[in-house]
């Protein structure tokens, strides 16, 4: 494999995890329009852990995911009162306001940006965001994913059924919030080098999106939405400046396509679909 | 399940300035099959909210067993033996049918373990296994792996009333279970509610259909701008003058 290949396959990776981080409280109702600040409180908090505390790269990325969910958990009670529109305008005020902390904070290079000592090669990334994978499908076959559904579809039906729908909430949100933070700890530690810009409007406007055009109601759809948005601007390298031009032009045409993105139905498994024609 | 009584004194609830239900007083006992009747925008739905809790009354107490559960916050009242169908069939959708009677087990099965357990992975699971078997008491589990989305109005209907039931409830309320339903439809719904009433539920129906609550409903309330005006078996409710005139206007008067 080419080093442009592996790197790509990193981007990639991040990417899936960012999708990850947005699909979870989304498939509960919430839309998390400030995912770049978690990504941002993982990044710094593994690098800060890494150079200063001298703690390990396993250790330290593992903190930032940790550190990226206190703080959604913290904010969640304040933030899950708000609803729809007004959810995602208090998310995304939230990354603006951890971007801008990142960005004056000497102890971690203020706008100069935040060197990191520690370093995990691609193979790292790769495994952990396969680990995170299999773990999101894994819960997907849960009731807890169940009941995210059932909160997204008819929240007071939910309550009626006996689901603590507020906690539910907080912990969609918070272990979305997790996920954001470790992507955040492996790009720190991957490309040693922080800076609170990265983490900006466009980073979690495009996380957003890889959910939104891969579809929101099948763990496979961020999967399939962050390969897209990955590749295809890659693909479309031949066409030098026009690339990103005919890639906004794809995106309104998948979007009329489909508008509830690419995968609407779930993905149907050979094996599934056996075990529901079996279903007498 | 052992069947719940349910009791309500001087229920009194306004929107605004809009009395809904003023001072109603009933009660249900254990076991039996009682119909609350009365003309369109009596206040039986509302009713039903505020036994359910999705509404809090302004006064008035209502007791489950002899329970108070007035101040009981709604999501815990499927767990102490409520449950409830809707008048405009509040499945989930995008879910298959098995997947909205899941839900309908959640107060059963609300433990982390419950949470976490891949279910979906498991074709023979146990809680799969319950709602297969109660689809199948009503001869619906041919639509099992379907989704509720592209169901006729008759089957979504009768899918929310099992998933009502799969709480195990000691009170069930139905919010006109037969509205819409076909000849057919009706009749398997009266040997569904039949075995529910010999399993041990309390059913407590909202219904405008006379002839299907006289074939279930042993008491019948009758409301009317959110009093309740007559009390007693269907024949006699009928023969009460303030029924007649609810019902017809000033005509029979």
């Amino acid at each position: 494999m080419t080093a442009y290949q592996t790197g790509l396959l990193v981007i990639l990776a991040l990417n899936v995890l960012g999708a990850f981080a947005v699909y979870l409280p989304l498939s509960a109702g919430q839309l998390n329009l400030g995912i770049a600040g978690f990504m941002a409180v993982g990044a710094y908090a593994a690098a800060w852990l890494g150079n200063e505390q001298g703690w390990g790269a396993t250790a330290a990325i593992a903190a930032g995911g940790g550190a990226a969910a206190l703080v959604a958990c913290a904010v969640a009670v304040p933030i899950l009162r708000t609803h729809g529109i007004y959810l995602a305008l208090a998310t995304f005020a939230l990354g603006q306001v951890i971007t801008a902390v990142f960005l004056n904070l000497e102890p971690v290079g203020a706008a100069a940006g935040y060197p990191v000592t520690e370093h995990i090669g691609p193979a790292a990334v790769l495994l952990t965001t396969l680990g995170v994978a299999a773990l999101v499908l894994l819960l997907s076959c849960t009731r807890f994913a169940l009941c995210l559904t059932a909160i997204r579809s008819d929240a007071v039906v939910a309550d009626l059924m006996g689901m603590p729908v507020r906690a539910l909430k907080v912990a969609a949100f918070t272990l979305g919030a997790a996920i954001a933070g470790l992507s955040g700890g492996l790009y720190a530690l991957h490309y040693n080098y922080v800076e609170a810009q990265h983490f900006g409007v466009m980073l979690s406007t495009y996380t957003v999106l890889y959910v939104l055009l891969g579809g929101t109601r099948s763990v496979w759809g961020p999967i399939l939405g962050a390969a897209f948005f990955t590749l295809i601007p890659e693909l479309l390298r031949a066409s030098a400046g026009w690339r990103y031009a005919i890639f906004a032009l794809l995106v309104i045409l998948f979007m009329a396509w489909r508008p509830a993105g690419l995968l609407t139905g779930g993905l149907r498994l050979p094996w599934r679909r056996r075990a529901a024609e079996e279903t007498p | 399940m052992t069947p719940l009584s349910l009791s309500v004194e001087g229920l009194t609830k306004s929107f605004g300035g809009l009395s809904v239900i003023r001072d109603l007083s009933f009660t249900v006992p254990a076991g039996s099959a009682t119909a609350l009747i009365g003309p369109n925008g009596a206040g039986k739905s509302t009713a039903f909210n505020l036994i359910t809790g999705v509404y809090r009354p302004d006064a008035g107490r209502i007791r489950l067993g002899g329970k108070d559960i007035t101040g009981t916050p709604s999501r815990r009242r499927i767990g102490l033996g409520i449950a409830r169908n809707f008048q405009n069939i509040r499945l989930m959708p995008h879910l298959s049918v098995l997947e909205n009677l899941l839900v309908g087990q959640h107060v059963r099965a609300g433990g982390l373990i419950d949470l976490l357990t891949p279910y979906r992975l498991l074709p023979k699971h146990r809680w799969r296994a319950e709602a297969l078997a109660a689809l199948a008491e009503c001869g619906l589990e041919r639509h099992a792996a379907e989704r509720v989305q592209g169901l006729p109005y008759g089957i979504r209907k009768r899918i929310d009333v099992v998933r009502a039931t799969l709480s195990r409830p000691g009170l069930l309320l139905l919010d006109e279970p037969a509205a819409g339903l076909n000849p057919t439809e009706t009749q398997a719904l009266h040997r569904h509610l039949d075995m529910l009433r010999a399993r041990g539920m309390t059913l407590l129906i909202v219904e405008h259909d006379m002839h299907f609550v006289g074939r279930t409903c042993g008491h019948v309330v009758v409301l009317n701008f959110g009093e309740k005006i007559a009390e007693g078996s269907l024949a006699e409710v009928q023969r009460d003058p303030l029924v007649r005139e609810a019902y017809l206007g000033g005509m029979a008067a």
